[in-house]
């Protein structure tokens, strides 16, 4: 899956293409040319970011230009995670996968430190999304009973810092 | 003198009408799946939804102004720069601290989000919620035991769960299916 592709080359972005990420993942422009705006900040040209960000998002670098909506608001939307054996967990990734509204789904597993009291077992994590609750608590109860297993459901209460743009640590790539 | 963006946006609030709810909906839908990446995207999109361009911009202005849109901008995807490793911390604070340390994580460079959640026992009895990206387990680990000295979060029990396998990264999509 396109996911799992090798990583790009911090040296195959050029530096009006790190000058994209770095002053971008926020506050585009809400003009008629947005991209030019950007481009005459940028001391570029329009066709040339244009080309710049089509080549990004080719390459999967951009999953996309555009607006991330609040998903308190925008719909209801929660984090989920089932415990499900090992050797079992692709077959159980790809049902959740087919669920309607599922969006992120991780494999996760604990980086041992100290001992640890307590084992949960949660290895499987997704975000499950719906227009409204009725419809989330319908979508879950339905995945659950194709699951056979049963959903831990944990819906955001309180958002700290609910934005995810985050700088980026070029050098370190680049030594990599 | 006045610029043709002053000028489309002062028709939308006077001249032009108010979308219906119905291309505002569609709008919603075509903008979760990103903008075109043309020289005019917002008039694409508004010819896609069936509303003037004008009216696009003052929605997403709108949408920014009332929190529904967090931010708008480019959308990358950690992973495939190398940023390979994203733990979810957990933490289990008393409830009358969690907002108090939940403030504390957030203002760290290297966290990414910070929610509360409910604890749900026995099983789950975390209630806070951390991200930390990274593009290396050891420095993901490193950096957490950073912000607990910093913090002064030592009595706190916390995990780091880092992710292994993506299935699927991919941005909400929370209009009904018949709307695209």
């Amino acid at each position: 899956m396109h996911c799992q592709a090798p990583s790009i080359k911090a040296e195959d972005l050029n530096a009006l293409d790190r000058r994209l990420i770095d002053s971008y993942q926020r506050g585009l422009p809400v003009c008629t040319r947005p991209f030019h705006t950007i481009a005459e900040r940028l001391g570029s040209s329009e066709e040339v970011v244009l080309a710049r960000l089509e080549r990004l998002q080719a390459l999967g670098v951009l999953s996309r230009v555009g607006p991330v909506f609040d998903h308190a608001r925008a719909g209801a939307s929660l984090l989920a995670a089932v415990a499900v054996p090992e050797a079992e967990r692709d077959a159980f990734a790809e049902l959740i996968n087919a669920a309607p509204g599922v969006n992120h789904n991780y494999a996760r597993e604990e980086q041992a430190r100290e001992e640890q009291a307590r084992e949960h077992g949660y290895n499987l994590w997704f975000v499950m999304t719906a227009p409204d609750e009725p419809e989330l608590e319908a979508r879950l109860d339905d995945l659950e009973r194709c699951l056979g297993v049963p959903i831990l459901r944990l819906p955001m209460l309180e958002g700290y810092h609910i934005d995810l743009s985050f700088p980026i640590p070029w050098a370190e790539l680049e030594r990599a | 003198m006045k610029t043709t963006d002053d000028l489309s946006l002062a028709a939308t609030g006077a001249a032009l009408s108010t979308p219906s709810s119905e291309a505002e909906r569609r709008l919603r839908g075509l903008l979760e799946q990103g903008l075109p990446i043309t020289s005019r995207p917002w008039q694409t999109l508004a010819e896609q939804a069936g509303m003037a361009e004008g009216q696009v911009m003052a929605c997403v202005r709108r949408w920014q102004a009332d929190g529904m849109i967090k931010r708008l901008g480019l959308v990358v995807k950690h992973r495939r720069l190398g940023i390979q490793a994203n733990a979810m911390v957990v933490w289990d604070v008393p409830d009358e601290r969690v907002a108090e340390v939940g403030r504390r994580l957030a203002r760290e460079t290297a966290v990414t989000l910070c929610y509360r959640r409910p604890r749900r026992l026995p099983d789950w009895p975390y209630n806070l919620f951390s991200m930390i990206h990274g593009t290396h387990r050891q420095r993901v680990l490193s950096e957490l035991d950073a912000i607990v000295q910093r913090q002064g979060l030592e009595a706190l029990e916390h995990r780091a769960l880092f992710s292994t396998h993506a299935y699927r990264q991919c941005g909400g999509r929370y209009v009904r299916e018949e709307a695209s």
